[in-house]
């Protein structure tokens, strides 16, 4: 064979059976680890900074004090909180990426409580009413495009898209009327004196409720999905419709069933960035979290599981990112730049797991 | 047989997905002036081993050579450079463009639309092809796509010609015609791989036959010298009975009455035309006619999935009461209580979740069984068991997604499905398709005891040799309107045949 004229091609790819967990993980970490390799690299030639010192300060960025430690939970249960709501969606391969305004007017919602009610009910009932209405207002906003989805088959994904623009609308109306002191533009913190309809305090730790709360979400949402009948139908809507009308699912009900539990969480995600830690509304108080949330639950193949280590990932790196450009001078887009080529070789991991490349003669070795 | 030129050898050919071994050392030769048909179950590897040739795969081992020289097939390319044309079971053409533009596109020569047209009015002519090639690729039939697949590889220059079960979609005489084109290109010195099922075919056209089993080259044939029977032993690797039984039913009773069935699709196209027959218990009623003439929309009706414009169906129980099934989704039939099941031609698409494990799969109908709000697993992995011990499905475990599973093991776990039920109306839309002859066998075996079982059997099926064989009675569709329904005992293919494109079957214009 190596006598011939022609030349077999340096390599040819094919597809993998399935590849046993461990070997899969071994891949995403060795991914990882020449992503660093890259960014140590390019921190070098651009910045001439010591690499370990920046990987260093990566993680002191997170993990440096305790209170830093709290506000890395505190991020990674919001973005999971939307990345757990958007997921059943998902998996139905119905593309909500309408997160990001189903999260506003689940705040909108909440601050319009905490601000209308105050000293109208007493405080729990308060929250409760809070809780409740940041819920509806998300199911709300999710159930409008699953219902023409539905209805005229329209697009999902721009539909969801354009509804993020009117919630961002809805809320800078309202910011306005709401706005203290006149002619601020902003509402500043709500009820601060009092602190009606702000989240209680669990074991002395402002942002402790919020994980539990998420934690909490979390196991359920894994329940729901891999063992309720409602999550059934969902992966068979998403595998195909054909085969869900087949054995008689009602796959419109089923659509907007679904998006109305996705819009609620992400309401309620809404409700605990006002009520449970930032206490005012601002039209970029999600930070595009709806749209990271998307990235999150892709990276994990939709199981709530290991979306607890994605989010954790895309945080950690946020979170590194913010603090190298304060400690060593490098503006943010540095930081993103190295951001972005960690993904870069994360998300690139999954094509070597589902494919391989054999190489010349690279076969006979194997044997 | 005198001696004819090696067109191609391929050797020691092996090829691996992941830990599937497709060909183990496969060696194969294929003479010029010859054709050859390569046999196998599913799984074998003829497809495979024909795509390694073609360019679309590239083997792990083992080496290809061409008139006695050694070479590399990198591409689709690289194989026509050498001559090799492939002809898919799904055809590549683009609908809107005319016949000649199909032909000539991605070709890197100059385009001159006249010259090629009249190029390939002269391959017509030499071989008998009957292609106009100014008609667009949507006014033609399946077979007249065929042709300009067919054309088209010859209008790239091969002499190397591999067909992939090319009769699928053809009435007997469109397959006739196609053979006859094929003797004749033989006859030119080309050299002709035809994959297929059909034992009738192979020994009505073939020269020579390779046979593979699990991947591997088993023996060669000359076809004058062997017959069906050692064909499918060789293939099987054990003596197998090629016959189909048809026992008489016992005690029919009408059991489906469609009256008047009118159904067109969504895009206002008449499907089905005043379709009127009675379907009674402990009979395979056959439903034969050329493909797309309305049989999914037939189906489909009475399964309650494809509303229609005026008729009526209604299930007849054994006291003669008649529920109207018709307007009703399938689960308000199956609250019925009326016990049809379905095996849908698109099976992955429709019948199954390609990605969902056989133990999922099983519980498509039943999951909604109890008050709780969860699924129970417990009873579908009983069935998901039951159905591979009994129908013998070779899968690694029950917990694999059924996409990875075979063609002939998937419709094993549907029909398995489907008949774990107690169906006493049982719909089968090409039960067979793509299935080698030994799950084909199988599968006519489960069906013929859900006649015996008295279930009212609804049989879709394209391969007329086995509708003649199987079926009580047969119905033929012709354009969405019913041409006829003939004793299944009493026909034979031609005049189904006939029916299948003239109404009534009728030669008088």
């Amino acid at each position: 064979m190596s006598k011939s004229t022609t030349q077999e091609p340096l390599f040819h790819i094919s597809k993998r059976g399935a590849l046993p967990w461990y070997a899969a993980w071994g891949i995403r970490g060795i991914a990882l680890l020449a992503a660093l390799v890259l960014c140590s690299l390019i921190t070098v030639l651009v910045t001439g900074e010591n690499p370990f010192k920046v990987y260093v300060t990566i993680f002191e960025g997170s993990f440096g004090s305790p209170r830093r430690v709290w506000v890395l939970l505190q991020n990674i249960a919001i973005l999971l909180c939307v990345s757990l709501a958007v997921t059943p969606a998902f998996r139905m391969r119905f593309w909500n990426i309408g997160g990001e305004g189903q999260m506003l007017v689940g705040g909108l919602a909440t601050a319009a409580c905490m601000i209308c009610l105050a000293g109208v009910l007493p405080n729990w009932m308060v929250i409760v009413v809070m809780i409740l209405a940041s819920m509806a207002a998300g199911a709300i906003w999710g159930a409008i495009p699953a219902i023409c989805k539905a209805k005229w088959n329209t697009n999902e994904t721009l539909f969801t898209l354009m509804m993020n623009y009117v919630a961002t609308q809805l809320v800078a109306f309202f910011i306005i009327i709401w706005e203290v002191p006149k002619g601020a533009g902003k509402i500043g913190i709500i009820n601060q004196a009092t602190e009606i309809g702000w989240l209680p305090v669990v074991g002395g730790q402002k942002y402790l409720l919020n994980v539990i709360i998420v934690a909490v979400i979390c196991m359920a949402m894994y329940v729901y999905l891999n063992y309720s009948k409602h999550g059934y139908e969902i992966a068979v809507v998403g595998e195909s419709e054909r085969t869900a009308r087949y054995v008689g699912i009602k796959v419109d009900r089923v659509i907007v069933r679904t998006m109305i539990l996705s819009g609620a969480l992400c309401g309620v995600a809404g409700m605990l960035l006002v009520g449970g830690t930032d206490h005012t509304l601002t039209t970029t108080i999600t930070a595009s979290r709806g749209f990271t949330a998307v990235m999150v639950s892709w990276l994990a193949k939709f199981n709530p599981i290991g979306m607890i280590f994605t989010s954790f990932l895309l945080v950690f790196l946020q979170r590194g990112a913010g603090e190298i450009s304060t400690s060593f001078g490098l503006n943010q887009s540095f930081a993103d730049i190295l951001t972005g080529i960690i993904l870069f070789f994360i998300i690139g991991s999954e094509f070597f797991i589902s494919y391989k490349l054999n190489f010349r003669h690279g076969a006979k070795k194997e044997g | 047989m005198e001696n004819h030129a090696v067109a191609v050898e391929m050797r020691n050919i092996t090829k691996r997905f992941g830990p599937i071994l497709a060909n183990d050392k496969t060696s194969l030769t294929i003479r010029r002036g010859e054709i050859l048909a390569l046999l196998g179950e599913n799984g074998s590897g003829k497809t495979t081993l024909m795509n390694m040739l073609s360019g679309i795969y590239f083997p792990d081992e083992g080496e290809i050579r061409i008139d006695g020289k050694e070479v590399v097939i990198r591409s689709p390319k690289d194989a026509f450079a050498l001559g090799i044309g492939m002809i898919h079971q799904h055809f590549k053409l683009v609908d809107v463009l005319s016949a000649t533009e199909n032909i000539v596109l991605g070709l890197s020569e100059k385009l001159d639309l006249e010259a090629a047209a009249k190029k390939i009015a002269k391959i017509c002519e030499t071989y008998g092809f009957d292609v106009d090639p100014k008609q667009k690729i949507y006014d033609m039939s399946v077979s007249q796509k065929q042709t300009v697949e067919i054309v088209k590889v010859l209008y790239r220059g091969a002499d190397i010609l591999i067909l992939d079960e090319p009769t699928a979609v053809l009435t007997p005489q469109e397959a006739d015609k196609l053979f006859a084109v094929l003797r004749n290109m033989r006859d030119d010195g080309k050299a002709i791989v035809i994959i297929t099922h059909k034992m009738h075919e192979v020994e009505s056209l073939s020269d020579r036959v390779a046979v593979l089993r699990h991947g591997q080259f088993v023996g060669e044939l000359i076809t004058a010298e062997t017959n069906a029977q050692e064909m499918t032993n060789m293939m099987v690797g054990h003596a197998t009975t090629l016959n189909i039984v048809r026992p008489e039913p016992v005690n029919p009773k009408p059991r489906v009455e469609v009256k008047g069935l009118t159904v067109r699709s969504e895009d206002g196209i008449l499907k089905l035309d005043d379709v009127s027959f009675t379907a009674y218990s402990g009979e395979i009623l056959g439903i034969a006619g050329i493909s797309g003439s309305g049989q999914k929309e037939l189906l489909e009706a009475i399964a309650g999935l494809q509303p229609a414009e005026k008729g009526s169906v209604c299930y007849v129980e054994d006291d003669g009461r008649r529920e109207q099934l018709l307007g009703r989704d399938p689960l308000k039939i199956q609250e019925m209580g009326v016990a049809l099941s379905f095996v849908p031609e698109d099976r992955l698409g429709m019948g199954l979740v390609g990605n969902m494990d056989l133990t999922d799969n099983m519980m498509l109908r039943s999951f909604r069984r109890g008050n709780s709000l969860f699924t129970d697993r417990k009873r579908p992995r009983k069935v998901a068991e039951n159905v591979v011990h009994e129908l013998e499905v070779s899968t690694p475990s029950i917990a694999t997604p059924v996409r990875r599973l075979s063609g002939g093991n998937v419709q094993k776990v549907l029909v398995g499905r489907e008949i774990t039920s107690a169906p006493t109306v049982l719909l089968t839309a090409y039960a067979v398709r793509g299935l080698d002859i030994n799950s084909s066998y199988i599968i006519y075996d489960l069906i013929n005891r859900q006649k015996k079982q008295n279930v009212a059997v609804i049989y879709v099926g394209e391969d007329l040799d086995v509708l003649v064989e199987l079926a009580d009675r047969i119905l033929v569709l012709c354009g969405g309107k019913v041409s006829g329904i003939v004793d299944g005992r009493a026909t034979n293919k031609r005049e189904l045949g006939l029916m299948m494109t003239r109404i009534g079957g009728g030669a008088h214009e």
